[in-house]
């Protein structure tokens, strides 16, 4: 493996590495560039600019000289592209923005950038976020490094491909239906999506605000904490984001310190680190539809959970098949009235020709956005319209308080954690399911609920299936935790990390 | 037939806050274009609304002066239409459930006392504005220029029940409520700059008929002369409309003050979808107690309550008290002036033996000499140049006869002039304006004019008094104009009448 970051199993051996300079930063800022070009066929990157990249690196390496380095110094890291960066393009896979640089970092950037992350530059997605495969990206696909043919997982496919191919060691998402865990899912790495509020939204390009939260990816549970700890935070430039977890301040060190106090637990307990913690099956995550081997390794690792000490309880979710429609009414309807900043008018695609204003923005919208865009775009326009409103939004409305409803019935009365699987099958094939549109939107049924409810939730390998070229294609497990209980929720997949080594498998590895 | 004209108004005012209502630019109006807009304000991808709680302060206010009820938790709704100068394309504004609820004002129309009802009164967004008028692109193509220095500046928008009866009625409550968004300190009621938008709701119905009208919407009626003659168009049109036997139809109109007429905009059948629904960008928006008792302990004592001070505590006439809480300023001046009137010391016995008087000196000449001076230099209370201490320095020469009120006009001048740094008594001093209060030294010189006017005087005592303003005159002429004028009048008469 001439890729330096395989070399590299965990980010604390990174870490080490970087510290005592058997590695600068520089060095690994190039050696990922390299392996970016050389992946290429991916198409995990939509702008990459390596000048840009060095410049950090270097002042990295400056900063670290002058004896001034932060644990995350030097970390190779990428932006999915809703997020938005200065010098980097920030375009949300869309031809809209193809060209659109801001004048300023989303807030999740510039405190990865403040804590020594070297970027190497956007990631591919689909196109404002709206997809499950990265296929409705305006820049081609990317594509699964364990398998080419077959999708990444989405929207944050870009994301979970470059992780997976160790093109960088961690990457950025955002997560409205399930982009960071269903991708990272179906590539094999690690992939948490914190409770709504946990991180700011500033400068991530809105898809449906009421559910967007952005997450990170990584190779095992224990790299995303320092990372999400990073990035998690009150922010005054959004109104959303929490000043208060449970009484205790949201500010970075929180999800680190409660990461550390169930680890120690766990840690006391021995050979049965997990004893006591009990674990929610949702009946509602294994009917009709999971994929027999999907299925089977979910059951595998909650096996193994059991002989890590945790017990299993049955639980019930029963509105669990009603979060589809109640997220394809609210997340389109929010998405309606976010995209239609995209107007041709300040930035953006204009249209070359037009005959008035109301054309020109009309010309410039039908040109910008692709066909998945215009079809939520429709739909939550419908939704929202009189006298359909009432019949549509606010249905979906209170069911999205039952379903959290729901929810916090399973915490506070039978479990302390919920598993069960991120997606009904491993990744399909690119293509697939291009006649039938909603396919792809009954296949979010396991991650869409938490979002709609808020909760923090994470992915990480489980297994492999089988792609239909015969490869192997991994396979997620879900964990969902309590409001703000990010910290404990890495513990406990941490724990199921020392156990296993699925997460240590790359591409081409397996 | 007889037609009962309903009019409702729903008045735009922009809050004074130094930054914009959901970003940290500035508000400042007349910049050079898009100078003053971030951005938030532009909309750029990935930026967010954040409230500014100065906006919501002012909403508190509002609510407070007009004894509204200020919701505990209200909500920000998005009204989703696409216009270039919206950059969002969705304005954030309330919708199901404003800041302010109910809440009344009274005032005066003509000398009859009348109470108008509020529905509510709601925060949002301003937009940009769109420069269609011959403007001129980058390339020299005839163009749309956009400005969004204006975007998101922080707007109230007060909404009256459809009460009022009258255009005169109209423009009273118009009045009122401008006065008192200024008053509190909430908007600086520039028209000219649109720091206050009336739309006018108009409709007619035959006396006696208990259902509406169907209404016309005049939008952005920018003078209280506007607001009159558009309602007065608007009702004429009306009303022959109906008798013509045609149909009112629902539309949104616009004034133009040169033609004096309205004109038809939109109607309801292209009225926008807005697609309201709750902004998921902005929490609820929840006012404490704590928070509303913090505005209460800020409020100036409202115009309402001072008229009512003026009458019952001071004896000032219902109309002029009006006049005196027309504005902030102006009360603010008269109260200054009899406070500075009352410093010396005496017992509050005494103080408020003298007030009457007083307060009826100060009211004459704030609403006489003051204000048509004012008038004639085209300034208002706010920027006489002649200080509230110092006018009450001038009265109290008047009271205690050192000049008399003609002479105190003089002086008056002369302070407004900034002679001898505007102090009265340097004035009278150096222009020896002292008065005569002598009595000896006026009969000298009434008995030097008697003397010299024998035959007025046997005029006037074979009983043609009508000599007598003559004397007056003349002895008044020989004192320069200081004697004092009733000593002058009584000493006279009793000389006359002694023979």
């Amino acid at each position: 493996m001439s890729a330096a970051l395989h070399g590299f199993l965990t980010l604390a051996s990174l870490q080490a590495a970087l510290a005592q300079g058997k590695l600068s930063a520089t060095e690994l800022a190039q050696d990922c560039l390299k392996q970016i070009q050389a992946q290429q066929g991916l198409n995990a990157f939509v702008h990459v600019d390596a000048d840009l990249t060095l410049a950090q690196a270097r002042a990295v390496d400056a900063s670290r000289a002058a004896g001034r380095a932060s644990p995350l110094s030097g970390v190779p890291i990428a932006h999915k592209d809703v997020f938005v960066t200065q010098g980097w393009r920030s375009t949300a896979g869309s031809n809209m923005l193809k060209d659109y640089v801001s004048p300023f970092d989303a807030t999740v950037v510039s405190k990865l950038l403040t804590a020594g992350c070297v970027s190497l530059g956007k990631l591919n997605c689909d196109e404002f976020a709206m997809g499950s495969g990265n296929e409705h990206s305006a820049f081609g696909p990317a594509h699964n490094p364990w398998d080419h043919a077959c999708v990444p997982g989405g929207s944050s496919g870009g994301s979970a491909a470059a992780v997976a191919a160790r093109l960088v060691f961690a990457t950025t998402g955002t997560d409205t239906g399930g982009s960071v865990r269903q991708p990272a899912a179906l590539c094999g790495v690690s992939g948490i999506k914190p409770t709504y509020g946990v991180v700011s939204r500033y400068g991530m390009i809105a898809y449906g605000s009421s559910l967007d939260q952005a997450g990170v990816l990584a190779p095992a549970a224990a790299d995303l904490v320092p990372l999400l700890d990073t990035i998690s935070g009150f922010d005054v430039r959004d109104a959303t984001s929490a000043e208060q977890c449970h009484g205790v301040p949201n500010a970075p060190g929180r999800i680190q310190s409660e990461f550390d106090k169930a680890s120690a637990h766990f840690y006391s307990q021995a050979s049965l680190p997990l004893k006591g913690l009990r674990i929610g099956v949702p009946t509602e995550y294994f009917g009709e539809g999971l994929s027999p081997e999907v299925g089977a390794a979910i059951e595998a690792a909650l096996v193994q959970f059991e002989q890590l000490g945790a017990q299993r309880v049955s639980i019930s979710l029963p509105r669990t098949r009603l979060s589809i429609p109640a997220y394809y009414v609210i997340a389109p309807a929010e998405a309606s009235s976010n995209l239609s900043r995209y107007d041709g008018v300040r930035y953006g695609h204009r249209s070359d020709s037009y005959t008035d204003l109301a054309n020109m923005t009309g010309r410039s919208r039908a040109e910008g956005f692709g066909t998945e865009v215009k079809r939520r775009i429709l739909v939550g326009t419908y939704v929202l319209s009189q006298g359909y409103y009432d019949a549509y939004y606010l249905q979906a409305q209170r069911l999205r308080r039952m379903i959290a409803d729901d929810f916090q019935a399973a915490f506070t009365q039978q479990c302390d954690v919920i598993m069960g699987p991120v997606t009904p099958t491993v990744a399909k094939t690119i293509g697939d399911n291009q006649d039938d549109p909603t396919a792809d939107w009954l296949a979010d049924i396991y991650t869409l609920g938490l979002n709609l409810a808020g909760l923090p939730g994470m992915s990480v390998p489980c297994g492999f299936g089988q792609s239909a070229a015969g490869k192997p294609l991994p396979i997620g497990l879900q964990i969902i935790g309590d409001y703000f209980d990010e910290g404990r929720l890495l513990a406990v997949a941490h724990q199921y990390q020392l156990a296993t080594d699925w997460h240590q498998r790359s591409a081409g590895q397996a | 037939m007889a037609y009962e004209i309903v009019i409702g108004l729903e008045t735009h005012t922009q809050l004074s806050t130094q930054t914009k209502i959901f970003s940290g630019s500035s508000t400042r109006y007349g910049a050079q274009p898009n100078t003053q807009a971030n951005e938030v304000d532009m909309a750029l991808p990935g930026t967010l609304p954040v409230m500014n709680r100065a906006a919501v302060a002012h909403a508190i206010r509002l609510g407070l002066a007009v004894g509204a009820t200020i919701a505990p938790r209200s909500i920000f709704a998005r009204k989703n239409y696409f216009y270039p100068d919206l950059p969002k394309n969705y304005q954030i504004s309330q919708y199901e459930i404003p800041v302010v609820l109910g809440g009344s004002l009274t005032f005066f129309v003509g000398d009859k006392e009348t109470t108008i009802n509020l529905t509510r009164a709601h925060l949002e967004e301003d937009a940009g504005k769109s420069l269609h008028d011959n403007y001129i692109g980058p390339h020299g193509e005839l163009s749309t220029g956009i400005d969004l220095n204006r975007t998101g500046t922080p707007l109230l928008e007060i909404v009256s029940e459809p009460e009022m009866r009258s255009a005169a009625e109209a423009v009273a409550y118009a009045k009122t409520l401008h006065s008192l968004v200024m008053w509190l300190g909430i908007c600086d009621g520039n028209m000219q700059e649109g720091s206050f938008r009336v739309d006018v709701n108009v409709s007619v119905r035959p006396f006696g008929q208990k259902e509406f009208g169907t209404r016309a919407e005049i939008k952005n009626v920018n003078s209280f002369r506007f607001i009159e003659r558009a309602i007065n168009y608007e009702v004429r049109r009306q009303i022959e409309l109906i008798e013509d036997g045609g149909k009112v139809v629902q539309e949104t109109r616009l004034y133009d003050a040169d033609l004096d007429e309205t004109r038809s905009m939109r109607s309801k059948e292209d009225a926008h979808d807005y697609r309201y629904f709750p902004d998921p960008d902005l929490p609820p928006l929840v006012i404490s107690q704590d928070w509303i008792d913090q505005v209460q302990q800020s409020m100036p004592a409202l115009p309402d309550e001072l008229r009512h001070r003026f009458i019952n505590e001071f004896g000032i006439a219902p109309i002029d008290a009006a006049q005196l809480s027309s504005s902030r300023e102006m009360a603010t001046y008269f109260l200054d002036i009899l406070e500075a009137l009352e410093l010396h010391p005496t017992d509050a016995a005494t103080v408020m033996a003298l007030r009457p008087a007083r307060a009826k000196l100060a009211a004459n000449w704030l609403m006489g000499e003051v204000s048509a001076t004012l008038n004639r230099e085209e300034k208002d209370i706010a920027q006489c140049p002649v200080a509230a201490p110092l006018l009450a320095a001038l009265f109290k020469r008047i009271l205690d006869n050192t000049i008399s009120n003609k002479i105190a006009r003089d002086v008056f001048a002369a302070m407004w002039a900034g002679e001898e740094n505007g102090q009265p008594d340097a004035i009278i001093a150096a222009k020896g304006l002292t008065q005569i209060n002598d009595s000896s030294a006026i009969e000298a010189m009434i008995d030097a004019v008697l003397a010299a006017n024998a035959a007025i005087v046997a005029e006037y005592r074979a009983g043609k008094q009508k000599g007598f303003n003559s004397l007056v005159g003349q002895i008044m002429k020989a004192a320069k104009g200081k004697a004092n004028p009733q000593q002058v009048n009584d000493l006279l008469k009793a000389k006359l009448d002694q023979a």
